[in-house]
């Protein structure tokens, strides 16, 4: 089976308009990854709360409305209230240099100037979506080698009696 | 105890304590790898939630109405677990999952949880995982878990191997009776619903429905119902509550949500048996390797596919060849 790179992609706030959100869903699942698509006018409470019930790596926000310095911290701070920080947050839209430090400095981890080719973006999930860890009990490769060896001796052994 | 042990004794408290990180971690592992040991230890506390599958063609309306059936199920204080399910691209693999767009109402609830999931080559309507994705929200304590289909437009019958109830929607521009009767959809309803009962050609469709109902051979005891719906306007949607509730009643009372329920857990040894069969087949006993010079033969029409398949699997049986159980 497949593990897969998961991406919120949501536009909190209330700018009326979602194309750029889409174009850049749409580049995320032609790039191979599962995207799960939240829709408009959406409050920072319901993006973090998908974002943990849907289990992504990345929440991905287009913010054109220019409330972009109350809606990613409130985000990183709902993140943190749901243990959730490894979480990673990036944005795109009209961000001034300064406020991009600043939100920088404060944990989103990647802002995308207007007019960013898709591919960039793509490319940036890409190489830095880690799988968080998982409470899983997969057996180690080692053991695994290892019963498969036992299995396939007990059947040697099977066919030859 | 181990390490790895102690993680998922904690991982299994929190799930059953309805943790929302941790349901969501546990499906995306059931999701991406083999986690038939977390399964295993997951399975004993599910079989309390009862299963409602939604199924109909793209469009009609299917995660509106979830949509509200969840919130009148909420209102009753009950549970809801939501999976809803969209195709993945063939081409990339990747998936576009839109359905919580119609579902933001709910986003905020304590008593809901909403997963979104891609089909990952799966056909039939639903992903491969989806069993095991209503097991982990069973075990986290959800009454009911409402599984929308993909909606693809054809036969998607696995929804009746998963769910106690299916209810097909159909909506007056999905066509006529005539095609839903060819997609098999009739014999897995147990409720129909047309929905948009706000569009011209609903109640053509209505009746449509009822009278390729009567046609149908009845299973005894449970009087099909054929509802109309408007989603949006919340219309009808109290009725279709209703109608889920009694269908359940029904089938417990009559002793038959055992009987199937029985059948599905065959079903399910079955699947997971041919799935490590399978596998083991792949990997052991006809590895890549050791089948290319058979290739070579059968291309050249020396050998047939028949013969060979038929020599081996008498091999196999040989072997295997007592009861288990
Ligand atoms: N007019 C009308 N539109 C509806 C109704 N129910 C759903 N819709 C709309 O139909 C579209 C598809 O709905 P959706 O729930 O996403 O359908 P799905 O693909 O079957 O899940 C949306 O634009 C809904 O708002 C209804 O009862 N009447
Ligand atoms: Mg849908």
């Amino acid at each position: 089976m497949i593990s897969k790179i998961r991406v919120l992609v949501g536009k909190p706030g209330l700018d009326g308009h979602d194309r750029g959100a889409k174009v850049v869903a749409a580049a995320l699942r032609d790039a191979g990854m599962e995207v799960i698509y939240t829709g408009l006018h959406q409050t920072c409470e319901s993006i973090v709360e998908a974002a943990v019930q849907e289990d992504v790596h990345v929440i991905g926000l287009s913010i054109l409305s220019g409330a972009h310095m109350t809606i990613f911290p409130r985000i990183l701070k709902l993140l943190r209230a749901s243990k959730a920080k490894d979480i990673m947050v990036i944005g795109g839209g009209i961000i001034p240099a300064d406020d991009m430090k600043k939100l920088q400095r404060i944990g989103v981890h990647k802002l995308f100037g207007p007019g960013t080719p898709t591919s960039e973006i793509v490319d940036w999930i890409k190489d830095n979506a880690v799988k968080p860890k998982r409470p899983t009990t997969r057996k180690k490769k080692s053991v695994r080698k290892k019963v498969k060896k036992q299995v396939r001796k007990k059947i040697k052994k099977k066919s030859k009696g | 105890m181990k390490g790895r042990q102690r993680e998922t004794v904690k991982g299994i408290r929190a799930l059953l304590a309805g943790e929302k990180r941790t349901i969501a971690r546990i499906i995306s592992a059931v999701e991406s790898e083999d986690s038939e040991e977390i399964l295993e230890h997951i399975f004993p506390h599910s079989g309390s939630a009862y299963h409602v599958g939604i199924t109909g063609p793209p469009g009609a309306g299917k995660s509106t109405l979830v949509s509200a059936i969840a919130k009148r199920l909420l209102g009753k204080r009950k549970k809801v677990g939501i999976i809803a399910v969209d195709p993945s691209s063939p081409f990339s693999g990747g998936a576009l999952l839109g359905d919580r767009v119609r579902m933001t109402d709910l986003a905020l609830d304590e008593n809901v949880f909403i997963r979104s999931m891609a089909s990952r080559g799966s056909l039939g309507g639903l992903a491969q995982a989806t069993k095991d994705v209503a097991l982990v929200l069973d075990a986290a304590g959800m009454d009911y878990i409402l599984i929308e289909t993909i909606g693809v437009g054809q036969v998607e019958l696995d929804i009746a191997q998963v769910c106690d109830t299916t209810v097909v929607v159909l909506v007056p521009e999905s066509g006529d009776s005539i095609q839903a009767m060819k997609a098999g959809l009739l014999e897995i309803a147990d409720i129909m619903v047309v929905n948009k009962g706000d569009r011209e050609g609903c109640e053509r469709l209505l009746t449509e429905l009822k009278f390729a109902f009567e046609m149908r051979e009845q299973k005894v005891g449970w009087d099909y119902p054929i509802l109309k719906t408007t989603a949006t306007e919340d219309e009808g949607v109290e009725e279709l509550v209703v109608a889920i509730e009694s269908h359940a009643s029904y089938l417990s009372k009559t002793g038959r949500l055992e009987d199937e329920r029985k059948k599905k857990l065959l079903l399910r040894i079955h699947e997971l048996i041919e799935k490590r069969i399978r596998f083991h087949l792949k990997e052991n006993i006809m590895p890549e390797r050791d089948i290319i010079k058979l290739l070579d033969k059968m291309y050249e029409r020396k050998l047939n596919p028949y013969r060979i398949a038929g020599q081996i699997a008498r091999r196999i049986i040989r072997l295997a060849d007592r009861r288990f159980v």
